[in-house]
């Protein structure tokens, strides 16, 4: 397994995207910091540009990296490897760059500026970000031959998850205002993980006190111990659910 | 060695194997032969499990290919369109592909295709930049470096200057007296003749006859083989 992994890196690292990236996250994180006196404001910009960023191009790479090692994966397959290590080197090659990337890009400056709570569980959400929305790639370039319809699903994905999917939740609120919908909403936010990084996030920040009733009962579900690791698990779920459905999908695909 | 039961693909409404079945064994030289979009090449890959049945199951060494993946370890195989990831150079592919294949670093290397070939001057070209003539004798090394005991070629000889289709043809050749099993599929049968044991003919996904090459000369009354499929090909 670990051969197809050390092949895998050297590819991606070869391809300088990631190095862009990891550079890009690197300016905007300490741009943020110099910008602002208060660390614990600049922590709360980084999120918002965090929780866009890493997500859009974690799942556009991803996407067109599978699409670009088909011959890569063509020629393994032939070869006496399983199947399910092929694909789970894959999964575990780009997880490695593209999380290094990450925690060198935004890691070095909360550790440098704001080594909080808040700062940590900034960068514990961004990697499990990371590790979801390679996932929801695999998914999306398994199930289409085409590559640039493999490239705009996963576009819709990342749209749905970071735009629409709010929307949604918008529209539920302002029909539903006269109901009380704030168990609704502890239930809603666990199905857009990136909504639910947020509100980790948010509650470290003690901004959560203008959030009203709601604001109230996310506190009391995810400020507690217990709650944190409910939220950790469905966020594992995220990453763990779209491998195993793609890796089902890849065992029976035709090359 | 290699036993194809019942065998049916369909790709969408094309029915690409239909109830194909076929026993290779050990020393035989078996040519698959028929049109043009006649299944060949996706039974090739089945047996390879690069493609999934629909229905049927392929034994190799009396073990069902779908639970096992190891014996592909016992198979060489040069596809009809070699593709490879563009970035690596030629050096790099072999590399890896020995990394991957030779685990423990016990298995003898065959690389006398890699000389005949003159591919050690061409180590550090990256893949993106070769003819189609290169590419495919990268995969002739590829195929027979493990020392396989079944050799699968898929359109073998096309694209290769006429030097290098003879060295080939010499190296499979020269496998075949070692009691390897070796399933060509190709076009030009004139070259099949002095290698061919066996003959599989296809067509539109079914299997229309399996027999020895002594037995399909007796039947057509012809002696070279391009001649005695043509008499095949015009009952039909």
């Amino acid at each position: 397994m670990n051969k197809i992994i050390k092949y895998v890196i050297t590819d991606i690292l070869r391809n300088k995207v990631v190095i862009i990236y990891t550079l890009l996250l690197l300016a905007i994180s300490f741009t943020v910091f110099n910008l602002e006196d208060n660390t614990s404001k600049g922590l709360l910009s980084l999120m918002n540009i965090v929780l866009i960023v890493v997500p859009l191009i974690c799942i556009i790479f991803s996407t067109i990296y599978i699409y670009n090692s088909s011959e890569f994966i063509e020629l393994l397959v032939s070869q006496p490897l399983r199947r399910k290590q092929i694909w789970i080197s894959l999964y575990a090659g780009m997880a490695i760059a593209l999380t290094l990337a990450f925690t060198i890009g935004i890691g070095i400056a909360v550790i440098l500026y704001s080594f909080t709570a808040t700062g940590i569980m900034l960068i514990a959400v961004g990697l499990v970000l990371t590790l979801i929305f390679i996932a929801i790639a695999l998914l999306a370039a398994v199930h289409t031959r085409d590559k640039a319809k493999g490239i705009g699903i996963a576009v819709l994905l990342w749209l749905y998850f970071s735009l629409i999917f709010d929307g949604l939740v918008l529209f539920i609120l302002f029909q539903f205002a006269d109901y009380p919908l704030e168990k609704a909403m502890l239930l809603l936010s666990g199905l857009n993980p990136i909504d639910m990084g947020r509100i980790l996030i948010l509650l470290k920040m003690d901004v959560s006190a203008l959030m009203g009733y709601t604001g109230a009962v996310f506190k009391s579900f995810f400020g507690t111990t217990t709650g944190i690791i409910i939220a950790g698990f469905v966020m594992m779920l995220w990453a763990v659910v779209p491998v195993a459905l793609s890796l089902a999908k890849f065992k029976k695909k035709d090359l | 060695m290699i036993i194809a039961n019942n065998v049916t693909k369909k790709f969408g409404r094309l029915t690409a194997l239909n109830n194909v079945s076929a026993t290779c064994l050990k020393g035989q030289c078996v040519a698959l032969i028929g049109p043009n979009g006649s299944g060949k090449t996706t039974l090739v890959k089945s047996i390879l499990g690069m493609v999934v049945p629909e229905s049927g199951f392929i034994t190799f060494n009396g073990k069902n290919i779908v639970h096992d993946w190891m014996y592909r370890e016992h198979i060489g195989y040069m596809p009809q369109i070699g593709r490879y990831p563009e970035n690596m150079t030629i050096g790099q592919v072999l590399g890896m592909m020995k990394d991957i294949r030779n685990k423990n670093g016990n298995l003898s290397l065959d690389e006398d295709l890699v000389k005949a070939f003159k591919l050690e001057s061409l180590l550090n070209k990256r893949m993106r930049t070769l003819s189609g003539g290169t590419t495919q004798k990268v995969s002739a090394s590829l195929a027979f470096m493990f020392n396989p005991d079944v050799l699968i070629l898929d359109e073998p000889t096309a694209g290769l200057d006429p030097v290098a289709s003879e060295i080939l043809k010499e190296k499979i050749n020269f496998e075949k007296q070692k009691g390897k099993l070796v399933l060509i599929t190709s076009h030009i049968l004139s070259e099949l003749d002095d290698l061919v044991t066996h003959v599989i003919y296809m067509q539109d996904g079914n299997l229309l006859f399996h027999k020895s090459i002594e037995l399909l000369r007796k039947d057509t009354g012809e002696q070279k083989l391009s001649k005695a499929i043509a008499s095949v090909m015009q009952k039909n």
